[in-house]
């Protein structure tokens, strides 16, 4: 039945929580460099503090130019609010530290990014939050590991490094099932190719320093939220469902049957841990959100070339992107990535650590780094480098092989990058 | 706070302070398919500047036990049922929407009971479209994406309710939503959403109620409101004599100009 509806994602990326300021007629999200904002009068000071009035008091806590990064991701992502941070590791912190604390436990995928995985195996043990990891497609594993101090379960749309694709509705209703929120890290595929909430998700985050930002500038990050898990009913979270005596016995599902996760985080999270996002790093990511329809539609499309043009070369073992058949994720693509399964991939280059090393340094428009999601092809070769004191038993371990190569592909003219490819091919077959 | 009402429990925000029945009264009511939380920020302002304050979950929303009522009367009568339950002879009552229906015939039927009247976001009549019910009954999803389109007036909404980084789009559809799934604990089939309407659409009490209201009246009028446009007022303000005050918003008077809006209700209580 016809109807009207929200505005559709292109137009919420340019509009979404912004409008010409009020103040100067700015149409342009202006930057608010200013760690603070001035009252009105006494009452209107004390009314901020104690959360009768919404409004900025200090940066840390919350900044006019923060506010339209944080409304523009929840309206792209579907959700009730966002809260931007340092990182995407703070983000992904700040999820955990408002709903876990020492004696809670984590199930979560194997097939996360280094960083998490450091996080959560290493870190946080040690602040007494223990993690269980799960193949991503062991659904039976993942309801297997859920205990009875579990919190949350977690993992990434496409699982790094090979693409895995999770399972989200089915692993949401697993967690649904235990009166626990599933959160996601959709930082490779961005809200355009997948609403993570739409298929069950209830809390998202991104490292926003990558496809979101897109230009290779900032380090940043942001965390979402459905506003559609019941903490209460739940029963497990009293961080949300009983009086916090940090701020007045302040009961946040009461205060907000929407917000109220995104209320502690704020209140409690920003406020004591600080990971805050500096406004300018805001608006540059706000400045990529501007075009990232555009972008990832490009994205998709070069790789699409680059893929195919992997998949048919004869020093090429194997290209892992799960739009090919080949890949165990491709049925699971198809549903929940109809638009394409982003940018960043793999491909195993036939050959010895030499070769891969001749390979990648021979390249001319691929820039060699550690980052993804750039406008700019990037190449990385995890056995000289992230991965370099492995053994290749090792490297076997963790589905790397000596000749592995991480591609990102960046928005150049995709024939250009298939001639660089081409060109570090031939280098490679002469090396040994 | 919980306390029984009719016999079954009930929820009332208190404002981040205990109740205190003796000091000055006020109820908040909420529209249909939404609890107490957009009362949130207005409520806790009150609570903290002198008055005791119940922001209700009406039966069958949210945190209250259904059954739902029949119409509006019926919830008008468990307002006074929950101020009997809590010691409270007398109250200022503050509606929004379809709470603001309630309020008004909550008012007429104890006019000695209610101090001042506050109608959010009103109308009267306040008809419901066929298109809108009937999307409701066959479709409650695809009917609150056409209310949350039509009730919201920009995608800028600030400072942020309930606080910065909040985005009311999605913040009102997830409110919907979560009200419709805690009311699916009152058994199959039921819904609501569609209820909130119907009762709206259904009321006919208002000028009723209205000839018998005694205590000050106060509209606070959205004016890009499309839902309860001020126009669908004239009759009513009229027949309630009522002080007029229009904010910067649509249909979400609270959330897109909490502000203005408390400016707006402080002046009203006094």
């Amino acid at each position: 039945m016809a109807g009207p509806s929200d505005p559709g994602f292109d137009t919420l990326a340019l509009h979404a929580g912004a409008a010409p300021d009020p103040a100067t007629g700015a149409r342009a999200v202006p930057i608010h460099l200013s760690t603070s904002f001035v009252f009105e009068n006494s009452e209107h000071a004390a009314s901020l503090f104690n959360m009768e009035r919404s409004g900025h008091v200090y940066s840390r806590i919350s900044n006019p130019t923060n506010a339209v990064l944080e409304e523009r991701l929840a309206a792209l992502e579907g959700g009730v609010g966002a809260i931007a941070t340092a990182s995407g590791q703070a983000a992904l912190h700040l999820a955990i530290s408002t709903i876990a604390g020492a004696g809670h436990h984590i199930v979560a995928s194997t097939a996360l990014y280094g960083g998490s995985h450091n996080l959560l195996a290493y870190t946080l043990k040690r602040f007494g939050i223990e993690t269980t990891f799960v193949k991503p497609g062991d659904i039976d594993g993942w309801r297997a590991a859920i205990r009875p101090n579990t919190r949350l379960l977690f993992g990434e749309t496409l699982g790094n490094p090979g693409l895995d694709v999770l399972d989200i509705p089915t692993v949401s209703a697993i967690a649904h099932e235990a009166g626990l929120p599933l959160l996601v890290d959709s930082t490779f595929t961005t809200p355009w190719l997948m609403k993570p909430m739409e298929h069950g998700a209830d809390l998202v985050f991104h490292s926003a320093t990558k496809f979101l930002s897109g230009h290779g500038t900032v380090i940043g990050g942001v965390l979402a939220d459905s506003g559609l898990f019941d903490w209460e009913k739940s029963g497990r979270f009293p961080e949300l469902s009983q009086p916090y005596t940090g701020f007045h016995g302040m009961v946040f599902a009461e205060e907000s049957t929407v917000a109220a996760f995104l209320l502690r985080a704020r209140r409690e999270g920003l406020r004591d841990f600080g990971a805050c996002m500096s406004p300018h790093t805001a608006w540059l990511i706000l400045q990529g959100i501007e075009t990232l329809p555009l972008r990832m539609a490009r994205h998709v499309e070069n790789t699409r070339k680059v893929v195919a043009f992997l998949a048919a070369h004869p020093m090429v073992a194997g290209v892992g992107y799960p739009e090919l058949e080949s890949h165990p994720s491709h049925a699971l693509a198809k549903k929940l990535l109809p638009r394409g399964c982003g940018s960043v991939f793999s491909f195993d280059l036939k050959g010895s650590r030499n070769q891969g090393k001749a390979f990648i340094e021979s390249l001319k428009i691929f820039s060699h780094l550690a980052n993804v999601g750039d406008c700019r092809s990037l190449v990385i070769h995890p056995a000289s480098t992230t991965h370099f004191r492995m053994d290749d038993a090792a490297l076997a371990g963790a589905g790397i092989t000596p000749g592995t190569i991480r591609l990102s592909i960046g928005l150049e003219d995709a024939d250009d990058l298939v001639d660089d490819l081409k060109r570090a091919f031939k280098v490679a077959e002469k090396a040994q | 706070m919980k306390v029984t009402v009719e016999g079954r429990e009930a929820y009332a925000y208190t404002g981040g302070r205990p109740f205190d029945p003796a000091l000055p009264c006020v109820v908040f009511i909420h529209g249909a398919a939404n609890d107490h939380s957009p009362y949130t920020l207005l409520a806790r302002w009150f609570a903290h500047h002198g008055f005791g304050v119940l922001a209700v979950d009406l039966p069958g929303h949210s945190r209250s036990a259904g059954p739902l009522k029949a119409d509006v009367r019926g919830y008008a009568q468990w307002v006074w049922a929950l101020l009997d339950a809590v010691g409270v002879q007398q109250a200022a009552l503050v509606g929004h929407s379809m709470g603001s229906l309630i309020a008004l015939e909550a008012a007429g039927l104890a006019p000695a009971r209610a101090s001042r009247l506050v109608l959010i976001g009103t109308a009267y009549p306040m008809k419901v479209s066929d298109t809108l019910l009937a999307t409701a009954r066959e479709k409650p999803l695809a009917a609150m994406a056409m209310v949350n389109s039509w009730g919201i007036a920009t995608l800028a909404t600030k400072p942020g309710y309930p606080g910065p980084g909040n985005w009311l789009h999605g913040s009102a559809m997830a409110l919907m939503r979560r009200v419709q799934a805690a009311g699916e604990a009152m058994g199959p089939g039921s819904n609501v959403f569609l209820h909130g309407f119907e009762v709206c659409n259904a009321y006919q009490g208002g000028l009723e109620a209205a000839a018998r209201v005694t205590c000050p009246v106060t509209m606070v009028l959205g004016r890009q409101d499309i839902m309860t446009p001020p126009r669908a007022t004239r009759e009513l303000a009229a027949a309630l004599k009522a002080k007029v005050t229009y904010v910067p918003s649509g249909h979400h008077q609270l959330a897109e100009a909490p502000d203005a809006t408390l400016a707006a209700v402080r002046e009203a209580l006094g």
